[in-house]
């Protein structure tokens, strides 16, 4: 009795240790980028490093700052927000009131299924097909551009905003639109004035996972966003997003030199951006649910 | 009649929205499919690069592509089953609960690049594992742990608490009532999870980036520490590196299809075998 009550006990244990797997990665990926990354410091000062001009990794003496970098993932994100969101947003709104059961059931595994396309995939589609056509329509001495990884990192979050914004949807219960046509309203007034404010922030919950995606997206900026690390005016030009710059660089750049740090240093930076996003998408989605009456 | 006019406009604005989703995506697969099936052949498939990656097949590619993902899955099930049988099963509802939850979500959404630069101080440098088949794996485990851990609990809550509680009423433990009861009903949901992780690790280029990949090894790889060449990574090698960019185009068209073809089969198999399931249990 007393061997069964322990080995119950030491597989409580076990399973309560390994639980703790998730923080302590997560934890081990903070402490890793500090130290990596706190180095940089000493040499530019965090004002320096966060809104410096000019990125020459390279050159002697070389110059970290990293504000092209920064503006140009904030650029590229934003031109996805343009693609995904409506897209996305509509697609979830087309399959939740509109489809019907065998299209839903059709269509809902189809968008799951394109959410798994690999990034480098996109990546490659973006240099061969895109690349030449923009080019083309807009003069251009490359395709290479913002607007290209825009647009296929719009493309790429689509189904994913639309799979969280569909269930979002599903959270508002039948009785809001029988209430709503009860009062004679029709089926789009509902729609617009009902259901879309009641899964409001369920939506805004896809569209901030959505960015948060976008953002730390790798490869396809990689491959299409053209690389040129300055500060972007039109979205026709060349950037690196600091994924890119990371990608990129941290081949050649020498192990514990400052090059390496600065590379750190931009990898925590980008993840306290996602943190806060996933964050806020936590919050914003547990009092969507509290709204609708849903256990948190 | 103004009413019905801007109802069937915005409806017909939804139904565009969904039609160049579609279309879009669909573009993607098509494009890569008409222009990569020319390059596909056996031997393709089963020969190993020749002529400086210009000539030859892909066989060490896939083969190692397989070795990072199932090593990554070794890593990524254990702790992830284990994570999620402690959340569903013992967790009391508690501040440390809630802890384990947000870390969960938030590694979740660490960008890829991230996971590749934590394995790269943290497997390549400090433990010397060297960019070898083992870093990559270590470090894609990690990124796939999340998704392990939340199909495994949809897995667990779909287990009906009757049946719990009719184990444990008949004199079992929690221990066994798990064991014996809880995880062989789950495990059909588990292994649909694992094959969709499978799916999605497969294709991940970032992480392995400085802590696997390399453009061109000598044949297929011979340990688990050494350089490995892997579908994603090689894709993006072709069309960035190497010195014949038209020659390697065509074998990039060819790598692109066989891994779309390797993601979407597996990734579809186990979207299918979970609406199967789901409608199964209700």
């Amino acid at each position: 009795m007393k061997r069964l009550r322990f080995k119950e006990k030491l597989y409580k244990w076990i399973f309560t240790i390994l639980a703790f797997a998730s923080l302590f990665f997560l934890v081990g990926i903070v402490l890793v980028l500090i130290k990596e990354g706190l180095p940089i410091f000493q040499k530019v000062s965090f004002t320096k490093f966060v809104f410096g001009r000019f990125w020459y990794p390279t050159y002697n003496p070389a110059e970290f700052g990293i504000l092209p970098l920064i503006l140009a993932s904030v650029w590229v994100t934003l031109g996805a927000v343009f693609v995904c969101v409506p897209l996305g947003i509509g697609s979830a709104l087309y399959l939740n009131e509109l489809a019907g059961p065998w299209q839903k059931a059709i269509l809902k595994p189809i968008i799951e299924l394109l959410a798994s396309i690999p990034s480098v995939v996109f990546g490659f589609f973006g240099m061969v097909v895109l690349t030449p056509f923009l080019q083309k329509i807009f003069h251009l001495p490359t395709g290479l551009t913002a607007l290209n990884a825009s647009i296929i990192l719009g493309v790429m979050a689509t189904p994913m905003v639309c799979s969280l914004a569909e269930d979002a949807l599903n959270y508002v219960p039948n009785t809001f639109r029988e209430a709503s046509f009860a009062v004679g309203a029709t089926r789009w007034q509902t729609l617009t004035q009902v259901v879309i404010p009641a899964a409001g922030s369920g939506i805004s919950t896809a569209i901030i996972l959505g960015m948060s995606r976008a953002i730390g997206e790798t490869m396809t900026v990689l491959m299409v966003a053209g690389g040129a690390a300055v500060i972007p005016h039109t979205f026709l030009e060349p950037v690196r997003p600091m994924t890119a710059a990371i990608a990129a660089e941290m081949g050649e750049a020498p192990m514990g030199g400052s090059h390496y740090h600065a590379l750190f240093a931009i990898a925590l930076i980008l993840f306290v951006i996602t943190f806060l996003f996933n964050i806020i998408a936590e919050i914003i989605s547990r009092r969507f649910r509290i709204k609708l009456g849903l256990s948190g | 009649m103004k009413k019905d006019f801007s109802q069937n406009l915005g409806f017909l604005g939804l139904f565009l929205c969904m039609v160049v989703t579609l279309l879009a995506l669909g573009a993607i697969i098509y494009f890569i499919a008409v222009r990569g099936i020319g390059v596909l052949n056996w031997n393709f498939l089963t020969q190993v690069p020749r002529s400086a990656m210009t000539a030859g097949g892909i066989a060490p590619v896939i083969v190692g592509t397989l070795y990072i993902t199932f090593g990554a899955i070794i890593v990524a099930l254990p702790l992830g089953l284990a994570s999620a049988v402690y959340l569903c099963e013992y967790s009391p509802k508690s501040v440390v609960v809630n802890i384990i939850r947000i870390s969960i979500n938030n590694l979740a959404g660490v960008p890829s690049v991230v996971f590749g630069l934590f394995g790269l101080a943290v497997f390549v440098k400090f433990f010397g594992f060297g960019v070898s088949i083992f870093s990559g794996s270590l470090t894609l485990g990690i990124l796939a742990l999340p998704m392990i851990i939340s199909s495994a609990q949809e897995a667990l809550i779909a287990v009906p608490q009757s049946i719990r509680e009719a184990s444990l009423s008949l004199g079992a433990t929690k221990w066994e009532t798990i064991k014996k009861i809880v995880l062989p009903t789950a495990l059909p949901g588990i292994l649909t999870g694992v094959i969709l992780s499978i799916g999605r690790v497969a294709g991940e280029t970032a992480p392995i980036l400085f802590t696997a990949a390399a453009f061109y090894t000598r044949g297929y790889p011979k340990s688990i520490f050494s350089e490995v060449m892997a579908l994603p990574y090689h894709i993006y090698a072709l069309m960035t590196e190497g010195a014949h960019p038209d020659k390697q185009r065509a074998i990039a068209y060819g790598c692109s299809l066989v891994l779309l073809f390797l993601v979407l089969f597996i990734s579809g198999f186990a979207i299918f075998l979970r609406q199967r399931q789901r409608s199964l249990h209700g």
